[in-house]
């Protein structure tokens, strides 16, 4: 197992490598980071020598890039066109997705294991057939679409109530002061509706394989041969086929992480929060190399540790790789 | 199995008919109106925000463009991206993944990595930033086709490469290799037969993925350009306006949502005609 583990590891620092670069040499090709300030009036030559100078533009590309590599490797991942330090810049709004990002994968998961095990069990029945209308729906449903959708239902349900429940704009109210208990509150009405979206989203996809990994097992011979030594049909279905109707899940779930965190991007940019969408959009406008290259390289660990966490659970689960 | 029997299974199956139906109405209603008014999308009429009427069915935007030409234009350029990438990126796939497959070796190493590449880099980063880099472009549909084919590609080559895997130590590819056949025989004569249905159905899948790629770059305002309408930019500058004139807003999804759903059921036919016979599934 922690060969496994090591051999997935190591296949994924050259992906990590070549996308970085990749990122790194198309952004710093796409425009001038200091078009802004030389366009400012006033704005003395020296100043703008020397922020050239410390964003080393003069140099060629594939040796800056080098460069950042070196400070990376150390956990300095540069400063932004402006001046800010990359990393707690990145940290930061990384909080804000991963709290939308975090909440809505068990979601979408628990979503997607109800309808798909319910329409197994009960094939062409309502729920079934209810379940793949929404689920193809779903998938067919651009995620900006959806966001805007849920966006408008939830502006119409605060106006419904008389005063904002669920928050449309923002992944927090801005200036708001008080207890603990009152941000928490407070960020937890503006987290409804993006998270919503995204498990929508996730869990349309989902649902449909859980259907089909569900039926699968309910053939499988074991599961016959548990119906035939008499076993109630509440312990065949609950003990003896979903637990392996859940393994495959886990796997699919894991390769959908970079997908979500797509999906993340445009939730933000509809519901205006501050997170790691706009922090790519700004860098990628804005010819910020060192913001965009480090925002690619903290998503890209971030799937991978999630990958490696969902490769954990495939493996607690099923004893045939555990064991392997 | 000969293609007129998959024809005429896929024949009776509704839904995936009424997606070919549909799609090719859709895309011929645009080409006729095109013809008929070749720059009616970016007239300025004097009827602003005008909500749907037999003149506008769709209604009007503030500055007066009649919204279903521009639907109808936004939806054939997306059509058109999603050709020119399921193309591409079937050919593509098909033929690196059946090599992956087929050789091993660091043929199929490389070609591992750029998959894992896709599943580990969220593939709407290396849009945005390959489109901020080329948006100056001319003919930005077809650039944005060229994009999303890199990285669509990969997908159909797992396909092609599991399907290539399973059959390569089978006993006819091993009576092929025992006449002497070439690789290339091989995998074009015995092996890709064989995943016909595989990969027709991973390139209908690649279609709506390449529509909603194409549409969300659009959104963010990277993707096809103006003056040509997109339907995610019309989305999204509908979106403001959701309120006090939700044509805007809905139409260009709606229209949106049918193209993506006309390809789901295009597949699930396809699956269905290619597929052996099973009814529960």
């Amino acid at each position: 197992m922690a060969r496994f583990l090591i051999r997935r590891l190591a296949h994924s620092v050259p992906v990590v490598v070549v996308s970085s670069f990749l990122v790194f040499a198309m952004v710093a090709a796409a425009g001038d980071p200091l078009a802004e300030l030389r366009s400012r009036p006033g704005v003395a030559p020296e100043t703008i020598a020397l922020r050239s100078e410390q964003l080393q533009l003069h140099k060629p590309v594939p040796e800056r890039y080098l460069g950042w590599v070196a400070r990376a490797a150390r956990g300095d991942l540069g400063t932004s066109v402006t001046g800010e330090p990359v990393a707690p810049l990145i940290l930061r709004h990384l909080g804000v997705t991963l709290r939308m990002v975090l909440l809505a994968v068990p979601l979408g998961v628990a979503g997607a294991v109800l309808i798909g095990v319910g329409s197994a069990l009960r094939p062409r029945s309502v729920l079934d057939r209810a379940g793949t209308v929404l689920s193809m729906a779903l998938v067919a449903t651009p995620v900006f679409w959806l966001a805007g959708l849920l966006k408008e239902a939830g502006v119409r349900f605060n106006e419904a109530v008389g005063r904002t429940v669920v928050f449309t704009v923002g992944e927090r109210s801005p200036g708001i002061e008080g207890s603990w208990l009152a941000m928490a509150v407070d960020r937890a009405g503006h987290l409804v509706l993006p998270t919503l979206t995204l498990a929508l989203v996730a869990m349309a996809g989902w649902s449909r394989f859980q259907r089909a990994a569900t039926i699968e097992v309910l053939h499988a011979t074991y599961v016959e041969s548990a119906r035939a030594r008499g076993l109630p049909e509440r312990r065949v279905v609950g003990v003896h086929a979903l637990r392996n109707a859940l393994i495959p899940l886990t796997a699919v779930v894991a390769t959908d992480f970079a997908a979500i965190l797509g999906g993340a991007v445009l939730v933000e940019v509809v519901f205006a929060w501050r997170g790691m969408g706009r922090l790519l959009l700004d860098a990628v406008n804005g010819s910020d190399v060192h913001v965009a290259t480090g925002w690619l390289v903290v998503t890209a660990s971030v799937v991978i540790v999630l990958n490696l966490l969902a490769d954990l659970v495939y493996a607690a689960l099923d004893p045939r790789i555990r064991d392997a | 199995m000969g293609s007129s029997v998959v024809a005429r299974r896929f024949l009776r199956h509704r839904s995936g008919v009424l997606g070919v139906v549909a799609l090719t109405g859709l895309f011929a209603l645009a080409t006729v109106a095109g013809r008929v008014t070749p720059a009616g999308h970016r007239r300025l009429t004097t009827d602003y925000s005008q909500a749907p009427s037999l003149r506008h069915p769709m209604g009007t935007d503030a500055i007066g463009h009649d919204l279903f030409l521009q639907v109808l234009h936004g939806a054939q350029k997306s059509l058109q991206v999603a050709v020119v990438v399921t193309v591409l990126a079937t050919v593509t796939g098909t033929v690196l993944g059946a090599a992956a497959g087929y050789r091993g070796g660091w043929v199929d190493s490389v070609i591992s990595r750029l998959t894992d590449l896709v599943l580990t880099v969220p593939v709407i980063v290396v849009l945005v930033v390959a489109a901020a880099r080329l948006r100056q472009q001319r003919d930005s549909w077809l650039i944005i086709a060229l994009m999303i084919s890199v990285v669509a590609w990969p997908q159909i080559a797992r396909v092609v490469r599991a399907t290539v895997l399973s059959l390569r130590n089978r006993s006819f590819v091993t009576a092929a290799q025992g006449l002497g056949a070439s690789s290339a025989r091989i995998i074009f004569v015995d092996l890709l037969p064989n995943a016909v249905a595989a990969i027709s159905v991973s390139a209908t899948l690649t279609m709506a993925t390449a529509v909603l790629l194409e549409t969300a770059l659009s959104f963010l305002g990277l993707g096809v350009s103006a003056p040509d309408p997109s339907l995610g930019r019309l989305v999204a500058t509908g979106q403001g306006a959701a309120r006090t004139r939700p044509w805007l807003f809905y139409f260009p999804g709606i229209v949106l949502v049918s193209i993506c759903l006309c390809f789901a059921a295009i597949g699930e036919g396809l699956r269905s005609a290619l597929g052996p016979d099973d009814d529960e599934r």
